[in-house]
């Protein structure tokens, strides 16, 4: 393969994307599908607190009425401060990630500097605003971004609609079909001036209950050992909460609950 | 009508070669070399913002010496064709080999067909998985020559100088400290080059996916001065 070499007018600068189509290797597109044939993903929430941002979503994707993955990321690492959580159809959310994170550090690379959080997020919303086609045959995508702000040196989350609309919120977001019980749950436990711990207690419980009200949401699954997916991203970066910490916090809320159902 | 003068091939490439040396040979040069927990690149470079050495992909740099936006474009192309190969297969199948050749396939092309040869000499290297073994490091020159070089080299003017010192100073198993001190002696000669003077980077052995890593300027003077 020759190296791709632009005369100077017609460079494609830098944008992964405009790059992609320019060299030929094509998009996908989703065509005559019904929704419910395709996976689909769903809770996934952020708050902020302290020192920074958590992020977490459940591990369920489904078909319709089938759960088709147990162990789906919808919540990954987007660069070395910031994460992108999906709902929606887990294909073209999938490759939307990776499209995303390509065009993250391709940016950083050519232009030698990162982009501002700011810019990563409009970023997203160009993504999310390319999938219209999908989405209108019922198969959007509906990321959140959360990430630390050097610059301002402090957490800042985003939520977007399936148009790409972005919209940034001060406390928490969440999205997905569980995101009107977990949104609740943060909404009722959410201080300011939450640590650490409180925080990602505070994810956990939200994730909880709207698996326990949501079908397409799923719990922890103590069986396989199978966790939500939670990562802290404070000054130091993105750090993924271990599953054995997330075991401790799910086994006081079963503790919790058995409680008050006795 | 008049007819053109007739150039003997052996005397335009001489001509070509002539002309591309003595662009690089006005420029700074900068070495690499190997040592006990990767690569690492020292250049000759006053310019804190302008840069000879970067970052192509997550076991790779690339540097540059001679004509700064001749370079500056293969860079960007380095990146891009090692960006789409990743997404379009895995990032397991990026690496600096092939790398190398693209760029070898484009700097002959330019010089034997191209309006004027390219200016540059470049180098691209890599941080093996494993160990020493490993890892590469490839010189390719403004003719698309690839000579692939076991510790360490030198791309520039005065490259041969630059060259014996280096390896009169290489032992295996040096340090960051001492490969960067011994990179700075080398490419200064009579001179000592201060940190502000060099722009450093290493490719390091580890756990993280990105290998490639920018010294301060601090950081390189404490290398420097121990």
């Amino acid at each position: 393969m020759a190296l791709p070499v632009f005369e100077s007018g017609d460079d494609p600068g830098t944008d992964f994307a405009r790059l992609l189509s320019r060299t030929g290797v094509a998009q996908p597109s989703a065509v005559g599908l019904r929704p419910e044939d395709i996976p689909h993903a769903t809770t996934c929430v952020a708050l902020r607190f302290d020192g920074g941002v958590v992020m977490g979503g459940d591990r369920r994707a489904t078909s319709g009425h089938l759960i088709s993955h147990r162990s789906m990321e919808k919540v990954v690492q987007a660069d070395s401060h910031s994460g992108v959580a999906i709902a929606g159809a887990a294909g073209p959310a999938v490759e939307m990630i990776k499209l995303f994170q390509v065009q993250l550090e391709y940016y950083e690379k050519v232009q030698g500097t990162a982009l501002s959080l700011e810019g990563k997020a409009n970023q997203l919303s160009s993504l999310v605003r390319s999938n219209l086609p999908g989405a209108m045959q019922g198969m959007g995508v509906v990321p959140i971004f959360a990430g630390y702000d050097q610059r301002r040196e402090t957490g800042r989350l985003w939520d977007y609609d399936l148009l790409g609309g972005r919209y940034e919120e001060r406390d928490h977001v969440a999205t997905g079909s569980g995101s009107l019980h977990a949104g609740t749950v943060m909404k009722m436990g959410f201080r300011t001036r939450l640590d650490r711990d409180a925080a990602v207690a505070l994810i956990c419980r939200s994730l909880w209950e709207a698996a326990e009200a949501d079908s397409a949401t799923g719990g922890p699954d103590m069986v396989r050992g199978i966790f939500p997916i939670v990562a802290v991203i404070d000054g130091e970066g993105w750090n993924r909460v271990t599953d054995s910490e997330l075991e401790t916090v799910f086994n006081g809320i079963v503790a919790s609950a058995r409680e008050s159902s006795s | 009508m008049s007819m053109p003068y007739y150039v003997a091939p052996e005397q335009a490439m001489k001509d070509r070669a002539d002309f591309a040396r003595k662009g690089i040979a006005r420029g700074r040069g900068l070495v690499a070399l190997r040592h006990s927990g990767g690569v690492v690149i020292v250049a000759e470079n006053a310019s804190q913002s302008l840069r000879k050495v970067s970052e192509i992909y997550d076991r790779i740099a690339f540097a540059g010496v001679g004509k700064y936006n001749e370079f500056d474009q293969l860079r960007v192309a380095g990146i891009r064709q090692a960006e789409l190969t990743g997404y379009q297969y895995s990032r397991d199948d990026v690496d600096a080999r092939t790398l190398a050749n693209d760029y070898a396939q484009l700097l002959g092309n330019s010089f034997t067909h191209g309006m004027k040869p390219m200016e540059v000499e470049i180098l691209v290297a890599e941080v093996g998985l494993s160990g020493v073994g490993d890892d590469q490091i490839f010189h390719i020159m403004y003719d698309g020559t690839v000579v692939d070089h076991d510790d360490a080299c030198a791309l520039g003017g005065d490259a041969d100088a630059v060259t014996a010192r280096l390896a009169e100073g290489f032992a295996e198993g040096l340090d960051l400290a001492g490969a960067v001190a011994l990179g700075a002696s080398a490419l200064g000669g009579e001179r000592t080059l201060s940190a502000a003077e060099v722009e450093v980077a290493t490719l390091e052995r580890g756990e993280d996916r990105r290998c490639f890593r920018r010294l301060a300027s601090d950081e390189v003077s404490n290398l420097l001065g121990a």
